[in-house]
């Protein structure tokens, strides 16, 4: 019998029940939960007459709406306010784990769950957020659900499911100096597209991944979403396991620990496991990456140039290029080093964790924001975040640059708050998505990594960070 | 949830791949936290030349008549046609509620994002996976023939020309099949085995006790 994959190990070990025609009800251990798209689900099960089946595995807190002001105290939008005090409400009325609005722990929920080690190895973790797939990179099967799902997860704990096929993504070699785990992740999305993973859960591994600190896991399964797949993960190992030592949610006792890292240890696909398909990426010779377009997949290096519809064979595929030139407002055979930019985004739950904000302050010190760059804004992902990163000094370093420095939210990678571009603008972005009006609408977003940001914030164009 | 048996409707076509369900329904109509209310902003900045923004009279807004869904001759659609990755991105279930609001039954193309498909079916919302060559044949159908309508038969699993000059088969999973067909109720049916879920759940936490 072949072995298994990481995802059938976890996958399998919750199955409850299976139905004739393969579809699995799977028991979730973790439930994640903001104040977007859950409201529905809240109300839903309250006019059903339920209530939670298992109240301790939800946690919950504010991200999306929360304002980044400095020192703000109240959300002066008042359908935005309403939402969050919607939650405040849900969360006390069933005694949930929750993080308000002026709680250090509070931040984006893809931040919080892992710092607060609410997020464990062999867990089966759901949001109604599609970048759930973040925890993934703690050897958890985790994946985004809509709105009827997270109530169908509150009342039932349950969801029924369809298994994935597998997808290895084995990163060989390691990232060169300055090019980060989401160049890779870019790079990847790049070359199985933004459909290349629908139907698939994703595994990340190899040296590269191997070599990656939990942060760089966390981007990568962050954006595997980005190629389709709802689920990515990383095998567990010794960087897993110094990560979720001693956090709050963490197994507290020797016994404990011990045992749950005995468990843990097994979370890997096995030697002979056999995937529906691998891709092999060279990750030794990556250089930094920069989306030209309004999907992930449209992606280049910043060594290369904005493509040229005429050269492209496929009908619908020229359009789509042809449609993002116009949006994005460039010209074909444009060198992405000439594209000059307005404004900086450093955060969201892709690249906002102290790693992501370190890499961004060292290219920034002792520099200054380019004449061009209107602002350069950096939003840590959680309070502790914010605090970790101001006891290094790092909130000095960006201020003294001309960078704002931000209370911690969601923030300008869906601008549902007030941090937004008007039409037209140009935003070097380390969020996930550059899909059309995403960070506002007629806003043009270019996806890079923290460095590459902060670098093109001082250039006021992008620039290779890794040659500076 | 609202039964789906057969449907006969009006096909309006989509001709973009890879629409995300930002463009479906953007962010700022998000902070509702009602189920309903989304139909007019369904592709908000495709479909208005301005900016869309919660409790605007939508009636008064400046329509772009280039955009597809706006043309006369598609008014009153109920199926819609796409292009590959319908429905990828975000997981907002207004997504669905949106397309549902805004008259749709049935969305038919080669691929959908993988948790729009499941929101879409936890609604009634139809969506369906038909060959690259049948999604090609429809959209040529669509140009050609004014008013050109289909018949979708959820049991049979077939999508079929109003005309009968051809018909398309399609897969769906039998157990969500029977769940809309029946317009049952997801989250009874799941209770329905509460049983079994609590054997497991105490069997799951007693082996990883920090699992509690």
């Amino acid at each position: 019998m072949a072995g298994r994959t990481l995802y059938d190990k976890l996958f399998d070990a919750h199955v409850v029940h299976t139905e004739s025609d393969g579809t699995a009800l799977i028991y979730i251990d973790r439930h994640l939960v903001h104040e977007v798209t859950s409201p529905q689900a809240f109300e839903g099960l309250k006019l059903a007459g339920r209530k939670p089946w298992r109240q301790q595995s939800m946690v919950a807190m504010p991200d999306h709406n929360t304002p980044t002001t400095p020192g703000f105290t109240t959300i002066l939008d008042p359908i935005s306010r309403t939402q969050v005090e919607t939650l405040d409400a849900n969360a006390k009325e069933l005694g949930l784990t929750y993080y308000r609005i002026g709680d250090i722990r509070r931040g984006i929920v893809h931040v919080v769950g892992p710092e607060q080690g609410a997020t464990l190895p062999g867990m089966t973790v759901v949001c109604g957020d599609s970048h759930t797939s973040t925890h993934g990179a703690f050897a958890a099967l985790a994946f985004g659900i809509g709105t009827s799902e997270v109530e169908h997860v509150m009342a039932t704990q349950c969801l029924p499911q369809k298994k994935s096929k597998s997808m290895l993504v084995r990163c060989d070699g390691r990232l060169p100096t300055g090019v980060t785990a989401k160049d890779l992740v870019l790079a990847i999305i790049g070359v199985i597209g933004t459909a290349g993973g629908t139907g698939y859960a994703l595994e990340f591994g190899g040296e590269a991944v191997r070599s990656l600190s939990m942060e760089g896991r966390m981007s990568m399964c962050n954006m595997a979403i980005e190629a389709g797949a709802r689920a990515g993960m990383v095998a567990y190992d010794a960087v897993t396991e110094n990560y979720v030592k001693g956090r709050p949610f963490s197994p507290n006792t020797p016994e404990l620990w011990e045992a749950a890292t005995k468990h843990w240890r097994t979370l890997a696909s096995d030697a002979d496991a056999v995937f529906d398909r691998t891709v092999v990426i060279d990750a030794s010779t990556l250089i930094p990456q920069v989306t030209w377009g309004t999907s992930p997949e449209m992606v280049v290096s910043i060594a290369g140039r904005v493509p040229d519809p005429d050269k492209e064979k496929d009908a619908t595929k020229r359009e789509g290029i042809e449609r993002a030139l116009v949006y994005m407002g460039l010209t074909p055979n444009t060198l992405i080093s000439d594209i000059k930019i307005d404004k900086v985004f450093i955060g969201s739950c892709t690249n906002s964790r102290i790693e992501d904000l370190r890499a961004a302050a060292a290219v920034v010190k002792g520099r200054r924001r380019a004449d061009n760059v209107k602002l350069a804004m950096v939003v840590p992902g959680s309070g502790l975040v914010k605090a970790h990163a101001e006891r290094e000094g790092l909130d000095k370093i960006f201020i003294a640059a001309g960078f704002e420095w931000r209370e911690p939210g969601c923030s300008m990678c869906l601008a549902m708050n007030d941090d937004r571009l008007e039409p037209g603008e140009r935003c070097a972005s380390t969020s996930n998505r550059n899909f059309e009006g995403r960070q506002g609408a007629g806003g043009r977003t270019h996806l890079v990594s923290p460095a590459m940001a902060a670098a093109a914030g001082i250039a006021g164009h992008f620039v290779d960070v890794s040659r500076i | 949830m609202e039964k789906f048996v057969t449907h006969t409707g009006l096909v309006v076509p989509l001709d973009r791949a890879n629409v995300d369900t930002d463009a479906i329904i953007p962010k700022q109509f998000l902070k509702s936290i009602k189920r309903t209310g989304y139909g007019p902003n369904c592709f908000d900045e495709w479909r208005y030349l301005d900016v869309g923004q919660p409790g605007m009279d939508n009636s008064q807004r400046p329509l772009n008549r280039n955009f597809v869904l706006n043309e006369q001759r598609f008014q009153g659609a109920t199926i819609l046609l796409a292009r590959q990755n319908f429905g990828c991105g975000s997981s907002r279930e207004h997504a669905p509620w949106a397309l549902q609001q805004n008259g749709f039954r049935v969305v038919i193309a080669p691929s959908f994002g993988d948790i729009f498909y499941n929101n879409s079916l936890n609604n009634g919302l139809l969506v369906i996976r038909l060959q690259d060559v049948e999604v090609d044949r429809l959209f040529a159908d669509c140009a050609a023939f004014p008013g050109f309508q289909l018949t979708v038969y959820l049991e049979a699993q077939l999508v079929r020309a109003v005309d009968g000059s051809f018909a398309f088969a399609f897969d769906i999973a039998s157990s969500r099949k029977e769940r809309l067909v029946n317009g049952w109720d997801d989250i009874s049916l799941t209770l329905g085995r509460s049983d079994a879920i609590r054997a497991f759940e105490t069997k799951h936490l007693a082996a990883q006790p920090w699992l509690a």
